[in-house]
């Protein structure tokens, strides 16, 4: 995913979005569908994109605002190039993913909801994947790692930073 | 499509569906008919996929071509059940169930069983159906499957959820051709009132009756919306319903629209469902394209047609206003009821909201009749209860039980039991909305009378099992934390009542608990629960005030000894070694991560209480017994 370079990012994002808020904006209730393929082109919610947003659907920055920062799925911040997700769900829980977390938070040295320096990794703690059967779980962009222990935190993301040598 | 050629779809597939739902004898026969020798199911819900079944099917058609045996068809289903075995792989006619699947197990089941003339391979089954004298026994006959009784399953893990032709053989859009063909509107809802079939979602509320109001609401434009935004953490039975048989859920809500007069409807989805939403779209495609939605279904005039909505991770959107206020494209903020949704409802006109497993109970009940429903469970709640069982219990997975089952029955001898040979303690269902079930109620019939006379509620079908190493104070605390961290913000009982319950419960966990917090906690609970907007703030004390019922004892240990038996609660736990036992092997020493243990070696070690982060991590190496947890 490129990241927002400028006010609108790369000419074909800015386009993509124009696109996007055209074909949405007759539809009743499509602010949180344009939300969510605007996430989808930049990765995250910039001010800029929301204005723009605002401006093609004749609604207040306010309101666009509001419903960007009511949903958890929505970030105004950039997220890394891989996204890890702990399962805090009540059946991952029980069987101890906060330490799972923490481990991973340790690892990285950031807190869940923050992103590495190098734009690597960001850490988020989410509630149920549906895996239950595999708890305790995280998830690595689409990868889904079950049945956990602390120890194989650092072989899991090592996986992902060999990738990048 | 008009029904003569849906009705010669379904006489196309019957028998390849039929194989996978009679014994084995039957099988062999019908197999015969089908053109396949054999056939292989595997699961593609999000539970084996995540434990990499895809891999296994790309091996087993790698394999199949290398043996050149086309004679052997791949089914991708949904969920079985068993998730704790995943991923799992059934081959018909025989019954065989491969548990725990890798592709190397694949090629060897290829090599070995699929060929011609080979024979299954006992190794690499689910030992649950392996007799004692090495014979088989049907999958269906062990513990796990014995006591269920899957209506709004049936098709679960039978079907392939991305083939509409063996959805219709297995029988979805059967009942809205019956309805369209021989019934009226208000014999659709005398049906469905007649079941007693009751809102699956959590709060019970009879579904013929809801359907009423909106057919008795003046409207041109009505609406019909799917709730299936399953935010219960711990819960993934529409999630199942959704992979493994999205057809049934389109279907009723399509015999919803005709019964009320509506022509349009809505599933509201998690976002953190993709498998779901993909069999979703997929369904909705065949769907339109085979006439079973869209403007003149099954040739017979009627019209109806189904959006997508996707949530965005609000567990608030669960709550039908604030769903509704979300696919309108705002904050998913609850509003006041009354006027309730069937009478002003989704851009306000008449809806009516269900959820997903409610949904799935209709094509039975249509086709069945409401007597053979109301037969089913307990004289309040008819029908079957669909529930994720999770959390420490052996047989992790989807189950479903006639109302009336026992908790016991559930976690002794479907779920296996509880691993490690420890003591059950509760069972938690209904999330983050629910309460406990403890041990001495563990005789008591699960339906929606009984949960809320012991304190506890249905829920969408949560159920985690908790065991002795679990804190009911820090369990509390846990959904505490989700609530406080998932109110809205709209009515300030739940904004500031959650976050001020969770301060008293994390000061009781951290060993500042003072006698008055039990007061203060009861006195909160009550104003929270008389006068928050929604549900969830409603219910949101309701984990606390349950286990506060039977656990009353944990808190106070926590308050006034400072002491968590669980051993969970770290700022009351001391960690020190016994110098009897301490062979000075230093193990413990090299592993601490902050140093906080001195010793020489052979000569007993010391933990230095001060440095101490009580990981436990000494106690997790320690070969002799000799750290002690107080």
């Amino acid at each position: 995913m490129k990241q927002c370079q400028g006010s609108l990012g790369t000419p074909e994002q800015a386009q993509k979005l124009k696109e996007v808020i055209e074909q949405s904006r007759s539809t009743p209730g499509c602010l949180m569908h344009i939300l969510q393929e605007a996430q989808a082109i930049y990765g995250y919610l910039p001010l800029p994109v929301q204005k723009t947003i605002a401006e093609g659907l004749n609604i207040s920055l306010s309101e666009v605002y509001g419903v960007a920062t009511f949903y958890s799925q929505f970030s105004l911040n950039p997220k890394g190039k891989y996204r890890i997700s702990v399962c805090l769900g009540t059946a991952c829980y029980v069987k101890g993913s906060e330490k799972i977390l923490q481990e991973v938070e340790s690892e990285l040295g950031i807190k869940c909801g923050e992103c590495t320096q190098d734009g690597l990794f960001s850490l988020d703690s989410c509630r149920c994947v549906g895996a239950c059967g595999l708890a305790p779980v995280m998830t690595v962009n689409e990868d889904v790692h079950g049945r956990l222990k602390p120890e194989m935190v650092k072989g899991i993301l090592d996986s992902y930073r060999r990738k990048e040598v | 499509m008009n029904i003569k050629e849906i009705d010669a779809i379904r006489a196309k597939k019957k028998a390849l569906i039929d194989v996978r739902r009679v014994v084995r004898e039957q099988g062999e026969k019908l197999a015969k008919q089908t053109g396949y020798r054999k056939q292989v199911l595997v699961c593609g819900g999000t539970g084996c996929t995540s434990s990499h079944s895809m891999k296994v099917i790309e091996q087993l058609e790698k394999s199949l071509k290398e043996f050149k045996l086309d004679d052997v068809l791949i089914v991708k289903t949904g969920c079985f059940g068993l998730c704790s075995l995943g991923p799992i792989m059934i081959v018909y006619p025989e019954g065989a169930f491969y548990a725990q699947m890798t592709p190397e197990h694949a090629k060897t089941v290829v090599e070995k069983h699929l060929v011609k003339g080979g024979a299954l391979l006992k190794e690499l089954l689910y030992q649950g159906t392996v007799a004692e004298d090495g014979t088989i026994i049907p999958f269906a006959e062990t513990p796990f499957y014995k006591k269920q009784m899957r209506i709004a399953l049936r098709n679960c893990g039978v079907i392939a959820p991305e083939d509409i032709e063996e959805a219709l053989a297995a029988g979805d859009y059967s009942a809205l051709e019956k309805v369209l063909t021989s019934m009226s509107p208000d014999d659709v809802i005398n049906e469905v009132s007649a079941s007693g079939l009751r809102g699956r979602g959590g709060a019970g509320f009879p579904t013929g009756r809801k359907w009423s109001f909106a057919k008795a609401s003046q409207s041109d434009v009505k609406y019909v919306v799917c709730n299936a935004d399953e935010g219960d953490p711990g819960a993934f039975m529409d999630r199942s319903v959704l992979e493994g048989d999205p057809h049934s859920v389109l279907e009723a809500m399509a015999i919803a629209g005709y019964a009320i007069g509506a022509h349009q409807g809505y599933i509201y989805v998690r976002a953190e469902y993709p498998v779901a939403v993909h069999r979703l779209q997929i369904a909705l495609e065949q769907a339109r394209k085979y006439g079973l939605l869209g403007k003149n279904i099954l040739g017979l005039g009627f019209e109806f047609d189904i959006e997508i909505r996707l949530g965005a991770g609000a567990f608030v959107c669960g709550e039908e206003t604030a769903l509704l206020t979300s696919i309108e494209g705002h904050r998913g903020e609850p509003r006041p009821r009354p006027p309730f949704p069937a009478v002003k409802g989704l851009f306000g006109k008449p809806t009516i909201i269900n959820n997903v497993e409610t949904w799935a109970n209709i094509n039975p009940i249509i086709n069945n009749g409401a007597a053979w429903f109301a037969s089913i469970g307990t004289q309040t709640s008819s029908g079957t209860k669909v529930f994720a069982l999770g959390g420490k219990i052996t047989n992790v997975g989807l189950v479903e039980v006639p109302m009336g089952t026992t908790l016991r029955e559930i976690v002794e001898e479907i779920g296996g039991g509880i691993p490690g040979g420890k003591k059950f303690k509760a069972a938690q269902t209904g999330g983050p909305s629910g309460g406990c079930i403890p041990a001495q109620c563990i005789d008591t019939p699960i339906d929606y009378d009984s949960l809320v006379a012991i304190g506890s509620m249905m829920g969408s079908g949560g159920m985690i099992i908790l065991d002795e190493d679990d804190c009911m104070v820090d369990i509390s605390k846990f959904y505490l934390e989700f609530t406080a961290d998932e109110s809205c913000g709209k009515c300030t009982p739940c904004r500031i009542g959650t976050k001020r319950l969770l301060q008293l419960l994390t000061k009781i966990t951290e060993g500042k608990g003072e006698p008055e917090d039990l007061v203060k906690i009861e006195e909160l609970a009550s104003h929270m629960k008389q006068s928050s907007l929604c549900a969830l703030g409603q219910s949101a004390p309701n984990p606390i005030l349950s286990t506060l019922r039977y656990f009353r004892q944990e808190y106070v240990d926590h308050i006034e000894k400072k002491h968590c038996e669980a051993g969970v609660c770290k700022a009351l736990l001391t960690y020190s070694i016994d110098p009897q036992k301490c062979r000075g092997c230093t193990l413990c020493a090299r592993n601490c991560p902050t140093h906080a243990i001195t010793g020489k070696v052979r000569e007993a070690h010391v933990i230095d209480k001060d440095i101490c982060i009580k990981c436990g991590v000494c106690m997790a190496n320690c070969k002799f017994g000799a750290v002690v947890r107080n």
